[in-house]
């Protein structure tokens, strides 16, 4: 019956929305921000640790369908370590991957972090679902400008 | 006329439609119901032969817009059985009744010092114009509890109404989250024993059960023409004459005055005084026709198959392996909010999209009723109409098993 569904719900991101990682609290943390869905109460609290320029280490907590927390989820795997230049391009091709389905501007630096985030790129043929998919990227930027609040809407 | 579904449902052009390759199953009539072609017929027919403005031209076809108008207005006057046609103002939806009450009666009427009891159950339209209202004027604003079966709490509302400071209740006729009826009659008899009037919002009730204000003595009763198988942008509010006549207008313009000057104006009377500018007047062509639909088959008919409807919706849902239904009242209607042990309610609606039903997914405009369940995240809803079938009702519990081993 939903057999066409399993590219969306790939197995890697029902394993990621299950057993999200880097769901927890950095005692550390150096920036913050708290993102928000208020169309579907999706909400996430996102923590950066940065060290100079580079994005040590990343934890988030929250509430979402499937779609937003493996989204979050690979999120924080493939933002550790990268520096913040490094994490906002990631952001926006990201986005760009969400909404269009490609990304026709990814060059060839990032190309392996891009193609790990290939799995949510179905998530563009469900309009209404791309802010789940994107709600974590908003809170990531949201934290590295200093932690505004982020909202999907 | 006896109740036949079949023949319903062939008046609904957009039932035979099929999504993503899939025969539609409308499961969203909460949200909005979909309509007939005698409402679709009527508008275009207005539009086509018989429009112009209304109220203001001694001409052919200004007059007998008027005419359509008006007796849209007496439709809505026997629907509700209201004592005069007077007493039936239009507005373009629930929401505006509701926001006028709070702005005319709240503002007008009520005084500082006073409360307004709504409660846990309501729509956001039915709680937000009462936190305007209080924020605006210091006018108190309580809130009657909701038990864990998703019905009100009488004793808490009767402590509520304790000291007299309440001046007007404003409580729903039928949560749309969780289906609960409530007790609407006894409701408005302990408000009026507590010196309150009493606003029912009838934006769900009003599909599924024959309304009659007079019988429930509201002072005030509110719906929307989208829900009732009538247009967008058409709405209605009930109000007793005196209660018209001692509140201020609304909004102010064309229409509504019977004088004007550069000095100053004064008011048409009701209706009129709440009816400024050029009203919705398809759109009441079109709830009048939804109306003629709906007494043509029959409030208690439609009532009666929408029992048997939830009936076996309860015996079918409840036999879905992880799924928890929200609210468990014993008076209740064709609406079930519902969670699944491991989809979120959000990844639960797409699939069942993929499989051509239409469910909603969220927080339905009521997130402090979600918050008293603890279910921040939404639920799943399932709405019923007259077009529903049982058969839809198999395929939505079948969908949900299939759904549940997709995420296990
Ligand atoms: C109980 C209830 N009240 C009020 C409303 C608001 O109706 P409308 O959006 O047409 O104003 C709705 C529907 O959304 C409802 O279900």
């Amino acid at each position: 019956m939903f057999d066409d569904l399993r590219d969306l719900y790939q197995e890697l991101i029902l394993d990621h929305g299950r057993k999200p990682r880097n769901f927890r609290r950095l005692e550390d943390a150096t920036n913050h921000a708290r993102g928000d869905n208020p169309m579907c109460g999706d909400r996430m609290e996102l923590q950066l640790k940065l060290s100079g320029d580079v994005v040590e280490d990343l934890g988030f907590q929250g509430r979402g369908c499937a779609i937003s927390m493996a989204s979050a989820s690979l999120m924080t795997e493939t933002v550790k370590g990268k520096t913040t230049a490094q994490a906002h391009a990631l952001s926006d091709r990201f986005r760009a991957l969400a909404m269009t389905g490609t990304c026709p501007e990814c060059g060839a630096d990032l190309a392996d972090e891009m193609e790990r985030l290939q799995p949510l790129a179905g998530v563009h043929e469900f309009p209404s679902r791309v802010k789940c998919a994107t709600l974590a990227w908003h809170t990531l930027n949201a934290a590295l400008e200093g932690g505004k609040e982020a909202s999907s809407e | 006329m006896s109740f036949d579904v079949r023949a319903i449902r062939a008046d609904f052009p957009i039932l035979a439609s099929t999504v993503r390759g899939k025969p539609l199953v409308f499961l969203d009539s909460g949200a909005s119901a979909q309509k007939p072609r005698q409402v679709i017929g009527a508008m275009t027919h207005c539009m086509e032969s018989a429009y112009a403005n209304v109220h203001r031209g001694a001409y052919y076809l200004s007059e007998t817009a008027t005419e359509a108008y008006e007796a849209s207005r007496r439709a809505v006057q026997v629907f509700l059985n209201a004592a005069r046609p007077e007493e039936i103002v239009f507005t373009a939806n629930s929401t505006m009744a509701i926001n006028l009450v709070a702005h005319c009666y709240g503002r007008g009427v009520l005084k500082p010092g006073q409360a307004v009891l709504a409660t846990e159950m309501e729509h956001h339209a039915n709680i937000v114009p009462w936190q305007m209202l209080r924020d605006a004027t210091g006018i108190e604003l309580r809130f009657v509890r909701v038990t864990d079966t998703g019905e009100l709490d009488m004793e808490d509302l009767a402590a509520k109404l304790a000291d007299g400071k309440v001046g007007l209740v404003a409580v729903t006729h039928m949560s749309n989250v969780l289906g609960t009826v409530t007790p609407a009659e006894r409701i408005a008899q302990m408000a009026h024993a507590a010196g309150a009037k009493v606003l029912f919002d009838g934006s769900q009730a009003a599909v599924h059960r024959r309304v009659d204000v007079q019988a429930l003595d509201a002072d005030f009763y509110v719906f929307t023409g989208h829900k009732l198988y009538g247009p967008t942008g058409i709405g209605v509010l009930y109000a007793k004459h005196a209660l018209l006549e001692a509140m201020p207008p609304f909004l102010g313009g064309g229409d509504m005055i019977s004088g004007v000057s550069l000095a100053g104006s004064t008011w048409a009377p009701p209706p009129a005084k709440f009816e400024a500018g050029t009203p919705a007047i398809v759109e009441a062509i079109g709830l009048h026709a939804a109306i003629d639909y709906v007494t043509a088959i029959g409030m208690p008919a439609i009532e009666a198959h929408e029992r048997a409807l939830v009936e076996h919706a309860m015996r079918k849902l409840s036999e879905v392996e992880g799924l928890s239904l929200l609210g468990s009242a014993q008076d209740r209607g064709g609406v079930f909010s519902f969670s699944l042990d491991n989809a979120h309610a959000h990844d639960l609606s797409t699939l069942l999209d993929r499989a051509g039903i239409a469910v909603r997914a969220g927080r339905h405009c009521a997130e402090p009723l979600h918050q008293r369940f603890g279910l921040e995240g939404g639920t799943c809803r399932a709405s019923f109409g007259l077009y529903t079938t049982p058969e839809e009702i198999d395929f939505l519990a079948a969908a949900l098993v299939k759904a549940r081993e997709f995420f296990a």
